[in-house]
């Protein structure tokens, strides 16, 4: 019996000290953000969303402490994932309202990633859970997947390159959940439209969308007009 | 020859019948622009409900060449019945006056004389296609503005750079053209059998009318007959506005979806065209001229 207790006295603070180190590493990778307060980038966008024809289009990218974020088509019009970009890397750590859970470790391609889920501790928070795939030697966060509750689960894979020591990606790409589309023949005025309706598998692959951003340019805390997120 | 097009011409617009077409299209582009003007952003939020419940879209979507596309997919199902009106009327209506056997004693063959007549009939449809890209392309543009063109389709969404748009509709208004001379040609060969116009001007009109239907209807039977009618073929001026992805879902620009469709649609056309007036050709040159 006694015996017994040790070994829950052990577990228990073996998973305490493992919360205390992730929480470590969030307070790493998050000073390691917060060294940037704002900053602007020119950029590439690629939608890939299966119902939607679009070019590859130019962006220009904003962020401003704590969570302001915003991307700019260059002329045109832009489709981005509803709610989505704006849970940027640093809003998803902004605030330090949240429970840390250590997940281990895993493999994401070549590298072993420190695995680390947020709980935000408010009832009111659009955010059920956040898995952050952390690199823990660079202090970098590799990947991320968000569950929302009004906008469905995000997943952003990031790829660092020359702003790696201030935590920027060179490359983000987002994928998200879509919904079906379609309009009826009445609206389009499409009535000669003779497309066969889509199969079980195209439904199901028309429902995920992804979005590639390749950062270039950055301009590191050189001061932003508030008017540019309005 | 020359002056032979020049006096159909002048009889074609010294009608005030001619004008009705011109006006009706002033009358519906501008009935349009006014609404998508005072209360596009409704129609907008109609459009995109679907679509905005996942993604946010940002940029000046109610733009002059969204609104001509608007214009054209309501108007060129209309403009063959104006065109039917003069087309139609063109050998019937001298009947009707009783100055074709008059106009036949002149020292002309009547091969020239009646291409004459439908060389004219084509310039007054090619005004009307220019009329009707002045108000709603051009209008549109300075009404609205010019940006990219989203283009919402019934099973997907086709965003066109602005750059990559002028090119489509110069080459929707050609292949529209081509249409029309088509209707042109069919309201020109029914005029052949009668001695009035209204006769021929209705028939023209039920012919389009009836086909256009047939064209459109989902009811599987009637895809045998589809492409063999003329009217399923007049709206390939659509295909302009789709584009061509690569295997990665990127748009090509300057790329069409499906230009066979194009190409093979323009043929239909033209034979159909060119089938109309040999054959308008053909009873003409044996008919017994009575009036």
């Amino acid at each position: 019996m006694k015996k017994c207790r040790l070994f829950v006295l052990f577990i228990f603070c073996v998973s305490l000290a493992m919360a205390q180190d992730a929480a470590q590493l969030i307070k790493k990778v998050k000073a390691k953000l917060e060294l940037v307060d704002n900053y602007e980038a020119t950029g590439v966008m690629k939608t890939d969303i299966a119902f939607i024809k679009a070019p590859i289009g130019k962006i220009k990218i904003y962020f401003k402490k704590p969570n302001l974020f915003k991307i700019k088509k260059e002329g045109g019009i832009s489709l981005l994932p509803k709610g989505g970009l704006s849970v940027n890397l640093s809003s998803l750590i902004a605030s330090s309202n949240y429970s840390t859970i250590d997940a281990g470790v895993q493999e994401v391609g070549a590298k072993k990633l420190r695995v680390v889920k947020l709980l935000p501790n408010e009832e009111a928070s659009d955010v059920v859970i956040t898995t952050l795939y952390i690199n823990e030697k660079e202090s970098l966060i590799e990947k991320a997947i968000t569950t929302t509750k009004e906008n469905g689960t995000y997943t952003m894979l990031m790829n660092y390159g020359a702003y790696s020591n201030v935590g920027l990606p060179d490359k983000v790409v987002f994928e998200f959940n879509t919904k079906n589309y379609k309009l009826p023949k009445g609206i389009t005025l499409e009535f000669e439209d003779d497309t066969k309706p889509l199969s079980a598998a195209q439904q199901l692959k028309n429902k995920k969308g992804r979005v590639e951003i390749s950062y270039k340019n950055y301009i590191v805390n050189k001061g932003i007009p508030a008017a540019i997120f309005n | 020859m020359f002056s032979l097009v020049q006096v159909e011409l002048y009889k074609i617009f010294k009608r005030p019948r001619t004008y009705i077409a011109f006006g009706a299209v002033a009358a519906l582009i501008g009935i349009i622009q006014f609404g998508l003007k005072i209360d596009g952003k409704s129609y907008l939020d109609f459009m995109l409900n679907d679509l905005s419940s996942s993604l946010e879209i940002d940029g000046k979507i109610l733009n002059g060449y969204l609104v001509c596309y608007v214009m054209l997919q309501l108007l060129l199902v209309h403009v063959p019945l104006l065109i039917a009106l003069i087309a139609a009327d063109m050998i019937s209506g001298e009947a009707n006056m009783g100055t074709l056997r008059l106009l036949l004693i002149k020292p002309y063959s009547r091969t020239t004389l009646l291409l004459a007549k439908f060389i004219a009939a084509i310039i007054y449809t090619l005004m009307l296609l220019v009329w009707l890209a002045i108000l709603a392309l051009f209008g549109s543009m300075l009404l609205f503005g010019t940006d990219d063109m989203f283009l919402l389709k019934t099973s997907y969404v086709v965003l066109l750079k602005e750059s990559d748009v002028f090119w489509r509709y110069i080459g929707a208004f050609g292949f529209a053209a081509l249409a029309m001379t088509t209707v042109a040609a069919l309201g020109f060969f029914l005029s052949v059998f009668a001695e009035n116009s209204i006769g021929p001007i209705v028939a023209t009109m039920s012919v389009i009318v009836f086909f256009t239907i047939l064209s459109t209807l989902n009811i599987p039977i009637f895809n045998l007959i589809k492409p063999y009618l003329f009217t399923t073929h007049m709206i390939g001026w659509k295909e302009f506005f789709d584009i061509k992805v690569n295997a990665s879902n990127e748009a090509i620009i300057g790329s069409i979806q499906n230009p066979e469709k194009i190409i093979k649609a323009s043929l239909v056309l033209v034979a159909h065209t060119i089938g109309f007036f040999v054959a308008t050709l053909l009873v003409f040159r044996k008919k017994d001229i009575l009036s």
